[in-house]
């Protein structure tokens, strides 16, 4: 049996985890909760931290996005988060049902860490750097450096993840997401496109298809030198077809239950292609 | 419930006209005329007395039930396709604090297998395992978890061995069970076998393994009594086939062993094989406490029978008109480890082979095989689900060989009443497929509307795809099957009525496993007696005999049929009484409104008065026409009745990722007579969606016998942007003459064409030949 602390304050729970550093957070339970179900997991000591008010908020500056590690998958898609990081709550909206948009969180995904995390790729694309805090006090770094592994992160004992610190560029963004059935779906292969007019850059990242939250660099530059930034017109079929090919082959992905490498493969460049073309239309991108 | 003797009659018996010995209570059942539709009887729009409690969550199901003192069972389970236990120590499970009991196959008392056909499938496994989830050992303790752990904790030593897969070769395989590989093989020889037509089409199909994946897992409450029975309170399909396994593997008296219906969430076919039951009351029995078991979401997917997988090879002939010449067909099925019901299922499979149409000469050849893989048995269409997909494909194929209407082809040689089967059954009943076809495929075109949502497009929430990224198709499919058991088995209900105080009793043992029987079973009461308030009794094995299995779209003819026996006979004798009474004839008097009335007006008189004090009471037994086995040739008078459907499904497919979106489904069904509208819909809506997952997504993915998927994450079933409301375009109602009020069974008939129209319709979207389903995006995209 475990014993459970349910942290009030982000200074409760940071004691609590400094005090019980090998304790386990619990946030929205919705892959925690599953895994001590199906005998998985039987943590011994909790820190719920579903009411700390400081988690539970987000920033949204000229430049950048601050979002809690507490922030729901709902909140994601319904506030004012909708607008600041449009592929966020794009991938928000496709994890799971209602009930567990409702209760799932950002810092969950993290923690969890799996290649399936839908708003993995988002943080990656737009440079996201995660905030920890804990024993060895604040710790920054971004997603590829805490993302180590299949479900694996750099946490320490008695840490936790406090917030993602999110770019907000000035162009459109992309999140799309394959799955067996048209939703309340686990990926089969997950792409996060983002515009910077600014800095002129595009940056892709996959899910579900690497062991972790590939950026496709070389795509990326290529893609980059081919857009039209100054008179904004639509990306040709030819570059948008070859920037699918060039994100592909950051993919690696393998066969499982889910699907096949080589449809995964297959399917992340369509949805390079696809996303490419939505972010650089001349009109909208599409959604109602 | 009192049991008190009240005026009875001898149980009667009653079978349809086709029995010409029928009494009135059933006879012509099909020219009744339904007597008060308008209120709440038969025909009426009667809401469910469970609707209400189902969807507040204060319904009780079976995982609900609680004791004073109970136990929680836990089973071990077998991690290899096939090993040989070369011993196994439960030293360390019995050790462990708070552990009642840790039993083994040697501790099975009777019987040590048992099976709903042949009684092949140990209760725990005994010194083999023949499947991935093959239960080993069974645990008691007082607390789930620690249960749990204690199975853990038992040490099984296994040898394991290469597990036989592939069913086609098991026929020529070393046994893998004292039975030996082949549960059944049926061959099929109608008509002139060399006759051969000018336009002829082959192909191959595969249907995938489907759960039944109903939300309630197997679950119980076994409680011990004094004198070494046993009462159990559990969710099945069956209860009196329950019992008398249950009974034989305790090694005692049926008697013994009490059963009660607890609440079933959900069944199609699942159900009708044991699960936990046997271990329940081994536990109980042991220890001498109430045990209680539920499994979890992903043992469940190992505590049942699933839909058997199939590869069918065919070849159609027609002349140039598009008339079917002949029919050859060649069907595997994988039955997995133990027999279930695999020989029914095959024979399904074969005898209904060639759908819904005229064909004078058919080879067809069905084998049904023993594997390692999970056992197979029955699911809702059960059998007829994966030869429609083989048989509709090649009714496509067909008519683009011949440049003809995939529509006319199918209604040019649509059978009907007075027709043959390819078993050489002259079909007697109802059988109006020609205007199911008709009225489904003439239902106006959709109106689907340009949405720009994403959420209506192929990929769905996931934002995949644009309009322009698709391309639509739309498909066809008609399909059939039999109602009730066949090839002579005497699958009757019992059911018992009682009258007092004018208020009716009804007793019956049909497990209401959502079908809606118990909204049913009232509605007859109150058309045949005239009264408002009827009381369903428990459904239970002590107070009544077999009602049949929740099956094979029967409850509503069988138990139907015997409740309005029941009825019936307890009116006769009311009537008798009062007509005596008054000095009149009882043809001149009818029950209504509450009150026993005389047709001339003259007199009436309070039923409640009339049946006040032990009232009157009958119980039936009800039977349907009598079945004949299938000769050597597959030929014989093996049905009792037949039903179908059609569907017309219009996809969105989105070729280049592979991904569909179901944009309408229309459907037509050959249904009798409607006693419940709402029900009817449901049943029809509800089966199409078991079929659309069949089609794009349900499958237990399978290598080398372990099962890949066995969650609800992973064994993925329609959601609502899967799946779009069903347009019901006709009830074909043709009463069917031998049933109760003409209606037939609604339950299969949608499960067997939806998932053939799907793949049709993906298939005229994308022009790929697509001979397996689910179709996996994979299938498209690169296919
Ligand atoms: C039915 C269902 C559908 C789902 N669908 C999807 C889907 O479509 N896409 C998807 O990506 N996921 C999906 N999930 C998984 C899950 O909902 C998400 O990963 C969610 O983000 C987890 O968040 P949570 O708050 O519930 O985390 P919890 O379950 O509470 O925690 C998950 C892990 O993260 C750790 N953790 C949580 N918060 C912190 C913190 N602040 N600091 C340190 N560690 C922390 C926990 O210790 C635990 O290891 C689904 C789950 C279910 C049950």
């Amino acid at each position: 049996m475990s014993d459970v602390v349910v942290a009030r304050s982000l200074d409760e729970a940071r004691e609590a985890l400094i005090g019980q550093p090998d304790a386990t957070v619990l946030a929205g339970g919705t892959d925690l909760m599953v895994e001590i179900n199906r005998g998985l997991r039987r943590p011994r000591h909790v820190v719920g931290v579903a009411q700390v008010p400081e988690l539970r908020r987000w920033h949204i500056a000229d430049n950048r996005v601050v979002v809690g590690t507490g922030v729901t998958y709902t909140e994601m898609m319904t506030t004012s988060l909708a607008d600041a990081a449009p592929a966020l709550a794009q991938a928000a909206r496709t994890v799971g049902s209602p009930p567990i948009r409702n209760a799932g969180t950002l810092g969950g995904n993290l923690g969890t860490a799996s290649p399936a995390g839908d708003t993995l790729p988002v943080l990656a694309a737009l440079n996201a750097e995660i905030v920890v805090t804990g024993p060895d006090g604040e710790r920054r770094m971004g997603l590829d450096d805490f993302v180590v592994g299949v479900k694996q992160t750099s946490l320490r004992p008695g840490e936790l993840i406090v917030a993602a610190e999110l770019d907000r560029p000035t162009g459109r963004q992309e999140f799309l997401k394959i799955g067996p059935r048209n939703a309340m779906v686990i990926s089969m292969a997950g792409l996060a496109l983002v515009a910077d007019h600014d800095a002129r850059t595009v940056r892709c990242a996959l899910g579900a298809v690497a062991a972790g939250i590939p950026r496709a660099h070389d795509a990326e530059a290529w893609v980059a030198e081919r857009i039209d930034w100054d008179n904004g017109a639509a990306v040709t079929d030819a570059v948008a077809d070859e920037f699918g090919q060039r994100v592909a082959a950051a993919s690696s992905p393998i066969d499982d239950h889910r699907s096949t490498a080589a449809y995964r493969r297959h399917a992340v460049a369509v949805l390079a292609t696809r996303a490419l073309k939505r972010a650089f239309a001349p009109g909208g991108n599409g959604d109602a | 419930m009192t049991t008190e003797p009240v005026v009875t009659s001898a149980p009667a018996t009653t079978t349809g006209p086709a029995n010409t010995a029928a009494g009135s209570s059933a006879g012509a059942a099909g020219a009744d005329t339904i007597v008060d539709a308008g209120t709440r009887g038969v025909g009426a729009d009667v809401g469910r007395p469970d609707g209400v409690p189902k969807v507040q969550g204060r319904f009780a199901f079976s995982s609900d039930l609680w004791a004073d003192d109970f136990l929680w069972g836990h089973t071990l389970r077998s991690p290899h396709a096939s090993a040989r236990i070369l011993g196994i120590d439960i030293g360390p499970a019995l050790a462990t604090a708070g552990v009642h009991a840790v039993l083994l196959a040697d501790d099975v008392p009777g019987r040590l297998t048992y099976g709903l056909e042949h009684a092949d499938q140990p209760v725990l496994a005994d010194g083999q395992v023949r499947y991935v989830g093959e239960p080993v050992a069974v645990v008691a303790a007082d607390h789930p978890d620690v249960a749990r752990r204690a199975a853990e904790a038992i040490v099984v030593n296994y040898e394991p061995t290469d597990p036989l897969t592939n069913p086609e070769a098991a026929p020529t395989a070393a046994p893998i069970h004292p039975n030996g590989n082949v549960f059944r093989e049926i061959n099929i020889r109608h008509g002139d076998l060399d006759a051969t037509g000018e336009v002829v089409v082959e192909g191959t199909y595969e249907v995938g393994m489907q759960d039944q994946a109903f939300m309630g897992p197997e679950s119980g409450l076994a409680l011990p009594d004094d004198d070494g029975g046993v009462e159990l309170f559990i969710s099945t399909q069956w209860l009196h086939v329950d019992r008398e396994q249950i009974a034989a593997c305790l090694g005692i008296d049926e008697e013994q062993v009490r059963l009660t219906l607890a609440g079933v969430g959900g069944a199609f076919g699942a159900r009708e094989d044991l699960s936990l039951q046997i271990h329940l009351c081994l536990l109980a029995l042991h220890t001498g406490k109430p045990v209680k078991m539920v499994y979890s979401r992903d043992e469940s997917f190992f505590g049942h029978v699933h839909r058997h997988p199939a590869k069918m090879w065919y070849r159609h002939h027609a002349d140039g008109d598009g008339r079917l010449v002949k029919v050859e067909a060649r069907i595997v099925l994988d039955g997995g480890a133990y027999a279930s019901t695999s020989s029914a299922v095959i024979a399904n499979a074969s005898c209904f082979a060639a759908g819904p149409y005229k064909v004078p000469a058919a080879h067809i050849v069905g084998l049904a095989a023993r594997t390692n893989n999970p056992p197979c048995g029955a699911m809702r269409g059960f059998g007829a689900v994966q030869t429609c997909f083989g048989h509709e494909s090649q009714m496509d194929k067909l008519a683009a060989a011949l440049n003809m209407d995939p529509v006319e082809l199918r209604l040019i040689n649509a059978l009907d009443s007075g027709d043959r089967l390819v078993t050489g059954q002259v079909i007697t009943g109802t059988f109006p497929v020609a205007e199911v076809i008709r009225q489904c495929a003439g239902a106006p075109a959709p109106d689907i509307p340009r949405s720009d949502d994403r959420r209506d497009l192929p990929g769905g929430s996931g934002r995949t795809t644009d309009a322009a990224d698709t391309v639509r198709g739309t498909g066809f499919a008609v399909g059939f099957k039999n109602l009730m058991f066949s090839e002579g088995y005497d699958d009757y209900s019992s059911a018992a009525c009682r009258v007092a105080d004018g208020v009716a009793t009804v007793t019956c043992a049909c497990a209401e496993v959502g079908q809606g029987f118990v909204t049913l079973a009232q509605q007859i009461a109150r058309t045949e007696l005239g009264v408002d308030e009827v009381i369903l009794a428990p459904a239970q094995t002590a107070t009544i005999g077999s009602a049949g299995s929740s099956s094979a779209s029967r409850q509503t003819w069988m138990s139907g049929g015997a409740v309005q026996a029941a009825c019936r006979a307890v009116r006769d004798q009311i009537l008798a009484d009062v007509a005596a009474d008054w000095g009149v004839s009882p043809d001149g008097l009818v029950l209504r409104d509450g009150l026993v009335v005389s047709l001339d007006g003259q007199q009436e008189a309070l039923l409640a008065q009339i049946t006040a004090g032990p009232g009157y009471e009958a119980d039936v037994e009800y039977h349907h026409a009598p079945t004949e086995a299938l000769d050597e040739n597959g030929q014989g008078n093996a049905h009792v009745s037949f039903a179908c459907a059609a569907h017309r499904v219009v996809a969105d497919v989105d070729p280049d990722l592979g991904l569909v979106r179901i944009r309408d489904i229309t459907t037509a069904q050959d249904v009798g007579r409607i006693l419940n509208p709402t029900q009817a819909v449901g049943q029809i809506e509800g089966g199409t969606a078991q079929g659309v997952g069949l089609a794009l997504m349900e499958e237990i993915v399978l290598d080398n016998g372990l099962v890949r998927n066995a969650s609800f994450t992973d064994y993925v079933i329609p959601t609502t942007l899967d799946m779009p409301d069903v347009t019901i375009a006709a009830w074909v109602e043709e009463p069917e003459p031998d049933a109760p009020y003409g209606a037939k069974g609604i339950g299969e008939p949608p499960t067997i064409s939806s998932s053939a129209a799907v793949a049709a319709a993906v298939r005229a979207a994308t022009g790929l030949n697509l001979p397996r389903i689910p179709i996996r995006p994979a299938d498209i995209a690169l296919g």
